[in-house]
């Protein structure tokens, strides 16, 4: 019995963090973005700088009347946002936040390809509610959103096998335990690659060519209002919480960190994933769109060749330090 | 997996084993939908209720490996190429009368002769051996990886020189449809 209530203790922590982090996430964006821009941002929700703004907006999201067009296939354009979502929570239960034994949701022996793998699942949310919607600026949305996943899935993916490589095991926690500092330096490459590719995949600015509002209105989501809506934004905001933890396990040895013990090691993990996630606001402020073609040129041609590179550069590291 | 001698038999399934039925009944399921919907999109959709459904089953025989990898290259690469086909082809919601090539019968016919095909060759394989599910995992990534690289390493590189002829062969014909478009 305690092993199921451990398990359950644990799952509502992570569900806890899932709605918690994306909206952490959410707020920081408004702010950041306003003084990057010059401005101040929501301030009177709450009281303290507006703190409360995210919730006033959800709240106005439960108020508004969920619409599905009388052209769309309804099952489906209701079904998508679920499918967008529902991934992710499922990566944050993979991903370890501390060297103890219990401080990651659940342990899975192929950990990297569980997270990649579903993550994968997420952009069928996308596609379908592209397609389901009847509408011509959706369906573009949703062929610009599978462009971009086939060409960014694959570097994903190879600087994935390089960490996998480095560390011998393909379990999230068996990566953080082998992880030594001088990894940081070697995998540098692959850690730019992985996450440039998982800001594409996100449809992040600068890859926010799906949902392009300047000519394409709001992509695959232009038909959703309310609630639906609300759960796509929020796919969003926990998909930046995601990449952010992934590369920080990856690529910046987690809960390693220059000191402090074991005890602090959930703090280091949370540090370099906020650090992380404000890089990917401030690259929304600073970079501007990239074109359909030069985003297929940036993967096909910059980031496959480097993914390629880091492989053979950790293979000869590996064999020579063995 | 150890031969099956006086052991475990049909008439008291575990858990697992009646999940596994489960699951694989609405693979089934799916999968015939999947080629009998008159909806393209709906077909692919049910596509991957059928994939999903496969990658449970290898959960449930431990193989969490494949599992991830079936998720991963199937539900995650191919269903989004196809989907990304239908889009560009302007699939219609609602039905599509004309999608239909008129070889129902020459396409059962040759579903049923190759699912006779396989299950004859997996039931004549493995015929008694039985699967542990309770011990360690036998289908981990270490245990694959192993069987793979150090008994199966002949075939793996074959299909890997397949795979890259494939792959160039793709690339030449898309090169040469694209001179004779100019």
């Amino acid at each position: 019995m305690n092993d199921v209530l451990d398990v359950a203790i644990r799952l509502v922590i992570v569900f806890a963090a899932f709605l918690l982090l994306p909206l952490i996430v959410g707020q920081t964006e408004h702010k950041v973005m306003a003084h990057m821009q010059g401005r101040l941002g929501p301030m009177y929700v709450g009281g303290f700088h507006g703190w409360a703004q995210l919730v006033a907006d959800g709240v106005k999201f439960a108020q508004k009347e969920d619409i599905v067009p009388a052209a769309a296939d309804r099952r489906i354009f209701q079904l998508a946002p679920a499918v967008a979502l529902l991934p992710y929570l499922l990566v944050l239960v993979v991903i370890p936040i501390g060297p103890q034994e219990g401080a990651v949701g659940e342990v899975v022996d192929a950990g990297i390809f569980f997270v990649l793998a579903v993550m994968g699942i997420g952009v069928l949310g996308s596609l379908m509610a592209g397609w389901a919607s009847a509408n011509k600026f959706s369906l573009l949305g949703g062929l610009r959103t599978a462009a971009q996943l086939l060409a960014y899935e694959l570097p994903m993916l190879l600087t994935a096998a390089s960490v996998a490589m480095a560390a011998g095991t393909v379990s999230l926690p068996g990566v953080l335990n082998a992880f030594e500092w001088w990894w940081v330096p070697w995998q540098i490459v692959g850690a730019l690659v992985f996450f440039v590719a998982g800001l594409a995949e996100l449809q992040r600015p600068p890859f926010d060519m799906p949902v392009a509002d300047s000519e394409i209105i709001f992509g695959a989501y232009t038909e959703y209002t309310g609630l639906r809506f609300a759960l796509f934004m929020l796919a969003e905001y926990a998909g930046i919480v995601v990449l952010c933890g992934l590369t920080t396990v990856l690529f910046l040895g987690g809960w390693h960190g220059p000191f402090g013990g074991d005890d602090v090691g959930w703090l280091w993990t949370l540090l370099k994933t906020a650090v992380l996630a404000f890089v990917v606001i401030w690259l929304r402020v600073s970079y501007p769109r990239l074109r359909e073609d030069q985003l297929q040129k940036l993967a096909w041609t910059v980031l496959i060749p480097l993914a390629l590179a880091q492989i053979a550069l950790t293979g000869i590291v590996k064999v020579v330090i063995q | 997996m150890t031969p099956l001698a006086a052991g475990p038999g049909f008439l008291s399934p575990t858990g697992v084993e009646i999940a596994f039925v489960l699951v694989g009944l609405v693979t089934l399921g799916a999968a015939v939908i999947t080629v009998t919907t008159r909806q393209l999109v709906h077909a692919a959709l049910w596509l991957v209720v059928a994939l999903g459904g496969l990658a449970i089953e290898y959960l449930l025989l431990t193989a969490e490996f494949i599992a991830w990898v079936q998720v991963l290259i199937y539900v995650g690469s191919v269903v989004v190429l196809l989907l990304f086909g239908l889009m560009l082809t302007k699939a219609p919601i609602g039905r599509s009368p004309d999608a239909d090539s008129e070889n129902r019968w020459v396409a059962l016919a040759v579903a049923v002769t190759a699912a006779v095909a396989l299950v004859w060759v997996v039931v004549d394989a493995f015929r008694t051996t039985w699967i542990e599910l309770d011990g360690p995992a036998q289908g981990s990534t270490e245990v694959s990886g192993q069987f793979l690289f150090r008994h199966w390493v002949l075939p793996f590189e074959a299909l890997s020189v397949l795979l890259l002829a494939a792959l160039i062969g793709a690339i030449v014909l898309s090169r040469k449809s694209g001179k004779e478009q100019r």
